[in-house]
């Protein structure tokens, strides 16, 4: 733990890019060095409302890429959902403003040494951090599979420029307004046997990681999962973003997703009891 | 910062700065040390630890509220035992002031705790939490009762021994928090830390029940400075000579001067810190700036300033 967040900055980062994508906003911000610091996985927390708003807490939002332009310059880009206030607020920024931005933050996706098969499934803006850890994949020689879903075709999150990080995409749509009809958890348990998949990384509802959770453990997969919790402080202070997680001691422990996640083992989530305290919690 | 007389005590506890953390907003101090290093604080106040270890509610912890939020943790620790293995070595080890918080559910707990903490090196004082209202019981807040308040704060009177100062935390939630603070003083308290979060409730208008899991929480963040500043005035104006550990809602230098001139010896920065982790650092520097330019000599001096009589 003592190792996390330990490159997180603050900075005032401008925005040099806000547009509409589907359901989405796809912002860029100019944040200097923090850039270089980002591994895929890790989130930021931008400060909302502007000066002296009532709303007091940060809002967490997953990295979707970051450039590091090297001489300590370098952008991030955001996918933001505009469903509540804060988030609203954040897409409604115009580019040439400034956001009081803390990054990066939290754990990263867990790279393997060896070139292996991998499928990345994202569910709507869950898609975002899952393109810049397909182009670190490829770079290690890796397969990239990916399955991107959602409700409807606005909210599938998939530029250009992220399909061509993939060796194959597919996706769902519960409507069935673009490709497949029906959910991720349908259309996974084949590509994994087609492609003889080794491991699966994840971003979305925690509902569909439970369910990735469930076909990794019957195909006898690995999965690493980004969870998705409210948070008051993203920095491991607050202790209000717990879920119940399993340890390597058997122990199951009401861990944050701030700091001890986002990015989680999949098998060791007590999905099951989330939102509540296990019989047999320790301190329970 | 400059040779502006900062320091302040709390009982007979001396601190370089008046500056502190609010207790259960600092997590183990591990979290916040990635952005300033702890010894910059005027103390570290810990998370109310309590005998064993403890897993806490069920969530959703948390909802936002107008200028604040509320939250209802329940406690979440390691318990005495590991808390005095890894966390207070540690706190010592990067040189921090330690202000350690307990909390039980029995007046045997507060008996037993300030035992184990009693002969423990690195700490400065002890805040008795006797005001937490997450807790499974609400008939288990001491606080809001004199007669349990008493208890529980001659309970750790007895056992704690030495110099080691007791600041009991109060909770706003009561008719006459003077009275209750009156009580607690005379149990053996050698100061007071006002306020603990004010018990609220969101509804969720969708699913149409409270929002948090645990139903009530408690309300902390700016929406509850003016109750802070008028506790820390009234208790001030009852018991001049007492110290306190003043907090609720404070973001920036002017809000610290608040509670200051209400009668705060030291300000706890606790909600702020989730929205922006150097808080406690930059309400230190507007204070320290603001206290020099409202032309005060030392920090001790604004102490109660506002209580003055006219002149």
């Amino acid at each position: 733990m003592s190792s996390i967040n330990r490159s997180a900055s603050n900075v005032y980062a401008e925005i040099t890019s806000n547009r509409k994508a589907g359901a989405y906003h796809h912002i860029a911000l100019s944040v200097g060095e923090m850039a270089a610091h980002v591994r895929p996985g890790n989130f930021v927390a931008i400060s909302v409302g502007g000066e002296g708003s009532s709303m007091v807490l940060r809002r967490a939002f997953a990295i979707y890429r970051s450039v590091d332009l090297g001489n300590g310059q370098g952008q991030i880009e955001l996918v933001v959902a505009p469903h509540g206030q804060g988030s609203t607020w954040v897409a409604s920024q115009p580019v040439g403003a400034k956001l009081n931005v803390i990054g990066p933050l939290g754990t990263a996706f867990g790279i393997p040494t060896e070139p292996v098969r991998a499928l990345l499934v994202g569910g709507g803006y869950g898609s975002a951090p899952l393109f810049g850890l397909s182009e670190v994949l490829k770079a290690r020689g890796c397969r990239v599979d990916m399955v991107l879903g959602a409700s409807t075709a606005m909210k599938i999150y998939a530029p250009l420029e992220g399909k061509r990080s993939v060796n194959a995409l597919t996706i769902t749509t519960e409507d069935g307004s673009t490709g497949i009809q029906g959910r991720v958890s349908d259309v996974i348990p084949d590509i994994i046997d087609t492609n003889n998949i080794d491991i699966i990384y994840s971003c979305g509802p925690m509902g569909m990681l439970q369910a990735i959770t469930d076909i990794a453990r019957a195909k006898e997969v690995m999965h690493q999962c980004a969870v998705e919790e409210s948070m008051a402080c993203g920095i491991g202070v607050c202790m209000t973003c717990v879920l119940p997680v399993r340890g390597e001691d058997g122990v199951i422990r009401m861990l944050r997703s701030c700091i001890d996640g986002p990015v989680m083992d999949g098998a060791d989530v007590i999905w099951e009891s989330k939102r509540t305290i296990p019989e047999g919690t320790w301190g329970a | 910062m400059s040779d502006f007389d900062f320091h302040t005590h709390l009982g007979a506890a001396r601190f370089n700065n008046p500056i502190f953390t609010a207790s259960g907003c600092a997590g183990s101090g591990k979290e916040l040390s990635q952005f300033f290093p702890l010894e910059n604080l005027g103390a570290v106040v810990t998370k109310s630890i309590m005998l064993k270890p403890r897993s806490g509610r069920a969530t959703p912890r948390m909802a936002e509220t107008p200028s604040g939020m509320l939250n209802s943790i329940g406690l979440q620790g390691p318990g005495i035992d590991l808390f005095l293995e890894n966390d207070i070595p540690w706190l010592v080890s990067q040189g921090a002031t330690t202000v350690v918080s307990i909390a039980g559910e029995t007046v045997e707990d507060y008996a037993i705790l300030a035992r184990r903490l009693r002969a423990v090196p690195g700490i400065s004082a002890l805040e008795v939490n006797i005001s937490c209202p997450n807790v499974e019981n609400r008939g288990q807040v001491f606080a809001c009762d004199p007669v349990t308040a008493r208890a529980a704060i001659e309970s750790v009177r007895r056992n704690i021994g030495g110099e080691l100062p007791i600041i009991a935390k109060l909770s706003p939630d009561v008719t006459d928090i003077a009275t209750i603070a009156e009580e607690v003083v005379s149990a053996g308290a050698d100061g007071l830390a006002l306020i603990n979060t004010v018990l609220g409730m969101v509804i969720d208008t969708n699913t149409m029940r409270p929002k948090l899991a645990g139903k009530t929480g408690g309300l902390s963040g700016p929406a509850i400075r003016p109750i802070a500043v008028r506790a820390i005035y009234q208790v001030h104006a009852r018991l001049p000579h007492v110290s306190i550990l003043g907090m609720g809602g404070v973001a920036t230098g002017q809000d610290a001067l608040q509670l200051v001139l209400a009668g705060a010896s030291a300000v706890s920065i606790g909600t702020a810190t989730f929205g922006n982790p150097f808080a406690a650092m930059s309400v230190q520097s507007e204070l320290h700036d603001l206290l020099i330019a409202k032309g005060f000599s030392s920090f001790k001096e604004a102490v109660g300033y506002a209580h003055r009589s006219e002149v």
